[in-house]
């Protein structure tokens, strides 16, 4: 299966901006617009249900969500605490925790009883980790929710961790390890992303064989003990009798202490040191080229006005990153970018665009001066209204099924975001002025700032790399370091 | 493995009150409820509409589905079809031009300035650089002229300026698939849309287009190691039908492809009996229906396109690929088995459901769990595509230090095992749980079920077929699943593709352990 676009699922908000950049002078002439002239009739009146919010004494949250559609139940527990906390000289704990979590299983049934009990009823319980949290999630026909409820609350209370699933899970660490210098994409990311937050930040530190290899059964035992006293927030959905799911709930939760408060992180970064850098790959015929700097953090009351400027850069089919390097110039098929604002960090500013080798240069020129062009091409009354208009007019697609509902209410409740966020961020969105976006380019877009990372094919970048006159070329050593002694990892 | 032993006895037993469930919930949103919320038309044209009534949320999805894809291209053009379904979003003689009448006359002159220079360029003798300079600068010279009627990427952004979200489209080599999901009042906005590129389509900016679509391939194949492997695979698997081919376009033939092949394309493939598309929402399909169908009968009429004829004869001897490059390594095999319409269908699901499906399954429990070989192991089907006699394939990662040797020996073991011994009476409860499980969780999702409706409606002629398929997945017997696995799963019948990883040519800077 081929994709025509691969940056329209991943990015913010799909886009569209104003092809009279391209060609200023055409506008005037044309165009019947035979589909201005079909009428657009008001929007049927919708109201998305909102989840049930309750708070117990001890402080957890817990969000109930009916859905009758079909006969399921779905839960989750999310726990605050995740790679970004953990030990450095264990990178890739919270990966190992994970998996072992669920593939040891509980004191009463273990990973793989649980495996079989649950595959025979085409129900899942599933335990993962992330950057700044871990969770557990179960989902079942209605009719064994109970007993699938009541293994998951075994496997969230009473896990037993197994010195034979954490090896297990090691070993899979390892392949992943070993394999990720196949994979140009995830070599460009990867390094793209050290060199905005540094190498050794929580937010980039890569597990490796020597850290995986660290990792005991002590310290999964530990992180989870300590993981558990956390804020948890419960989230259910499905086909289930609010009163007595609230009862049990409650019965499974309002026993445990009070829950202690997160200490608050003070991530500070410098952002990347501008320049060249480079990264040989001899077995591609592609480059992948990020330009990158530091972004925000969406409590900024600049976010709204960002998501617009992201909109007219690089956020989809209309933005000037595709409209010129990919419609006009022919350089790329992947070709994007725009700010990152994650809840509770800063995030980076990040422009993407691959293609072969031999155009390279022009191509990282071109979506260079796009990004340039923010300050110096004018952005556009035309411009801001089709950036406004895609983002608006596709908002509801955030809130259209009750399942994305409880999970936005979640992770509001998560990163400690008011309830109604999502209703204040669209009246933010609506007021986004042109002097608003221009005042914007000028505050967040600094080209001096950014530094450029190539990986690719060195024989075949002709022109090469100093073409592109921003001083020496850094290379990148992206040998994958091997333990002392081979196995060590087991 | 006490613990596990007592289980499966255990577990035998709630099985059947499992089947009970399932089947409870399967009643509540079975095919009756859906022929209720579902209308179907077939317009003169032959272009098949499907309405179905979902109106949880204000919101449409659609699929237009087109029953041709990159096995259809022409010998030569590999690549074409997808070529074409990058074509379908650049708009229509109304939409994406400030001038269509000249812009038609520009057009017409850049296929000239491209014919001549590609005559040139493929000249096997006496080629004249010269002149083929002369040549490239005249089309490069009418592209310009050309584009300055053009308002680029305006299809498109319309579409996003109307909330249009997800809008992409697929090309596999069996089909070709167009999506978007969009606010229920631009209903009639999007009919206009989708039925004037269906039958509209103005090859602009063709060839600036098919760079974009060789910037593609570069990163989807060329540049991918496994990409690669899979490319030689599928070549070395299939020696007379269309799937062996490569499916974005090998080089030389994708980086010719003219706009005048790919509107041939349109014109025999894109007409109406070619053609299924679902709407799946908050829509009322009383009022609809009629007004998609005025639009929807803009489609040139015309009966289906002949098939292929092209059966890829019975493979009678065993055929491996070895890449050795410095990547790690990996290995695949397949064998040949039957289209989406062989009576045995199911029971190639059931037989990927046992070997593949979860933690329970015998490929992970074997390779990855016991023996400890393998990062993933999975076996699936059918592959490449579905609508023609296909391929079964295993594949499996290596762990450090392990080699595709290991794995396809791994591999072999666990297909002897299907021959030799009947899968438990556990293993076919739980596809058969599984599968009717996945079906009902599908259903509520709007993109998802007006893929699967037009998708049926296509294959089978009838979207009833996807919840009647169940009567032939519950038909599955352990006789059935021994009886394919000894037919199909033997040596002459197998490819196999591999990477073995070569040292580096200079010494690892650290110290040794690597592959």
């Amino acid at each position: 299966m081929k994709k025509l676009n691969r940056f329209s699922a991943a990015s913010l908000l799909a886009g569209a901006l104003l092809s009279s950049l391209a060609t200023p002078a055409l506008l005037c002439a044309q165009q019947s617009k035979p589909w201005e002239h079909i009428p657009i009739p008001k929007l049927h009146a919708f109201n998305p249900q909102q989840p049930k919010r309750i708070e117990l004494k001890n402080g957890i949250v817990v969000f109930l969500q009916e859905d009758h559609e079909l006969p399921f139940i779905s839960g989750s527990v999310l726990i605050p605490g995740g790679e970004r906390d953990a030990d450095t000289s264990k990178a890739g704990l919270i990966d190992l925790y994970g998996q072992a979590w669920r593939t040891s299983g509980t004191t009463k049934m273990d990973g793989d009883a649980m495996d079989d009990f649950l595959e025979a009823r085409a129900a899942h319980i599933e335990t993962g980790g992330d950057i700044d949290s871990t969770a557990v999630s179960w989902d079942s026909l209605k009719g064994d929710a109970d007993q699938v409820f009541d293994l998951a609350m075994d496997l969230l209370f009473h896990p037993k961790f197994s010195a034979e699933k954490l090896q297990l899970a090691q070993q899979q660490e390892a392949a992943g390890i070993v394999r990720r210098n196949d994979d140009e994409a995830g070599i460009a990311g990867r390094e793209a992303e050290k060199l905005i937050y540094g190498a050794n930040s929580p937010y980039t530190r890569q597990p490796e064989l020597a850290t995986i290899g660290k990792v005991t059964l002590a310290d999964l035992e530990a992180w989870h003990d300590r993981s558990l006293k956390g804020k948890l927030i419960v989230g259910i959905s499905g086909d289930f009798d609010p009163v007595a799911m609230e009862a049990k709930v409650r019965a499974a939760f309002e026993g445990l202490p009070q829950v202690e408060a997160a200490a608050p992180r003070h991530d500070e970064f410098a952002g990347p040191t501008p320049g060249v850098y480079f990264i040989d790959k001899n077995d591609v015929n592609q480059s992948n080229v990020e330009i990158v700097g530091l972004g925000t953090d969406r409590h900024n009351p600049d976010v709204p006005t960002l998501a617009v400027l992201d909109e007219i850069l690089g956020g989809g089919f209309g933005s000037r990153l595709f409209q010129k390097v990919r419609t006009e110039l022919g350089l790329a098929y992947a070709v994007g970018g725009g700010f990152g604002a994650p809840y509770d960090h800063q995030g980076t500013f990040r422009a993407e665009v691959l293609t072969k080798s031999a155009s390279t240069v022009d191509a990282t020129k071109a979506t260079m001066a796009e990004i340039d062009g923010l300050n110096t091409k004018p952005i556009t009354e035309d411009e801001l209204k089709r950036a406004k208009d895609n983002i608006l007019n596709s908002f509801l697609f955030r809130y259209d099924t009750k399942g994305k509902v409880l999970d936005e209410r979640e992770k509001l409740e998560f990163y400690g975001y008011p309830a109604d966020y999502l209703e204040t961020y669209h009246a933010a969105l609506e007021k986004v002025t042109l002097a608003d976006v221009t005042a914007a380019a000028k505050k967040y877009i600094h080209p001096e700032k950014l530094a450029i990372l190539v990986v690719g094919n060195g024989s075949e970048i002709k022109p090469g790399l100093d073409d592109l006159k921003m001083g020496a070329v850094h290379p990148v050593d992206i040998t994958i370091p091997m333990p002392a002694q081979p196995g060590a990892a087991k | 493995m006490h613990n596990r032993a007592s289980l499966w006895f255990w577990k035998s037993f709630s099985l059947m009150l499992l089947a009970a469930t399932a089947l409870t919930a399967a009643r509540a949103q079975d095919l009756k409820s859906f022929e209720q919320k579902i209308t179907t038309k077939v317009l003169p044209n032959g272009l098949t509409l499907i309405i179905c009534e979902r109106p949880e949320a204000p919101v449409f999805s659609y699929t237009t589905f087109v029953d041709a894809g990159d096995v259809n291209d022409p010998s030569g053009e590999s690549g074409l079809a997808h070529m074409f379904e990058h074509l379908a979003f650049k708009g229509t003689s109304e939409i994406g031009t400030t001038d269509y009448a000249a812009e038609k006359v520009a057009l017409e002159k850049v296929e000239q300035a491209n014919n001549a220079y590609e005559a040139e360029y493929l000249k096997p003798v006496g080629r004249d650089p010269k002149k083929l300079e002369e040549l490239h600068k005249a089309f490069v010279d009418a592209q310009a002229e050309a584009h300055k009627y053009v308002i680029p990427n305006q299809f498109t952004e319309v579409a996003d300026a109307n909330g249009a979200n997800g809008l992409n489209a697929e090309t596999g080599l069996d089909s070709t698939q167009f999506y978007w999901s969009m606010p229920e009042n631009r209903l009639e906005l999007w009919a206009w849309l989708e039925s004037s590129r269906l039958a509209d389509t103005v090859a602009r900016e063709f060839y600036k287009e098919r760079d974009v679509v060789i910037e593609e391939r570069r990163m989807r194949t060329d540049s991918d190691p496994v990409g690669r492997l899979t490319e030689q695979f599928l070549a070395t698997a299939y020696v007379a039908h269309n799937y062996g081919r490569s499916s974005i376009g090998w080089p030389s033939e994708v980086s010719q492809i003219t706009a005048t092949e790919a509107l041939a394309f349109h014109k025999k493939y894109y007409v109406g009996g070619d053609i299924v598309v679902s709407v799946v929402g908050d829509v009322d399909a009383k009022t609809a229906m009629p007004m998609l169908e005025k639009y929807f009968s803009k489609v040139p009429g015309g009966p289906k396109p002949e098939d292929m004829t092209t059966v890829e004869p019975k493979q009678f001897a065993e055929k491996s690929v070895v890449i050795r490059e410095q990547t790690q390594p990996f290995y695949i095999e397949g064998y040949h088995r039957p289209s989406y319409r062989d009576p045995d269908d199911a029971v190639y699901d059931a037989i990927q459901d046992i070997m593949s499906n979860g933690r329970v399954s015998r490929m992970y429990r074997s390779l990855v769990e016991q023996q400890q070989i393998a990062a993933e192991a999975e076996g699936f089907s059918p592959y490449p595509g579905d609508k023609y006699p296909s391929l079964f394939a295993f594949y499996a990662v290596p762990l450090p230090g392990h080699t595709p040797a290991e794995m396809r020996d791994a591999i072999h073991k666990e297909i002897d095992k299907l021959k030799t011994a009947d899968v438990t009476d556990a293993e076919l409860a739980m596809f058969k749980t599984r599968a009717r499980a996945d079906l009902l969780r599908g259903l509520a999702d709007n993109q998802g079920l007006a893929n699967a409706l037009a998708e049926y409606q296509t294959r089978y002629g009838d979207w009833r077929e996807l919840f009647l398929q169940l009567d032939a997945v519950d038909k599955v017997t352990k006789a059935d699943i021994r009886r394919v696995a000894n037919q199909v799963f033997v040596a002459s019948n197998r490819t196999s593709a591999e990477i073995d990883t070569e040292a580096p040519a200079t010494a690892a800077k650290n110290d040794g352990g690597a592959q």
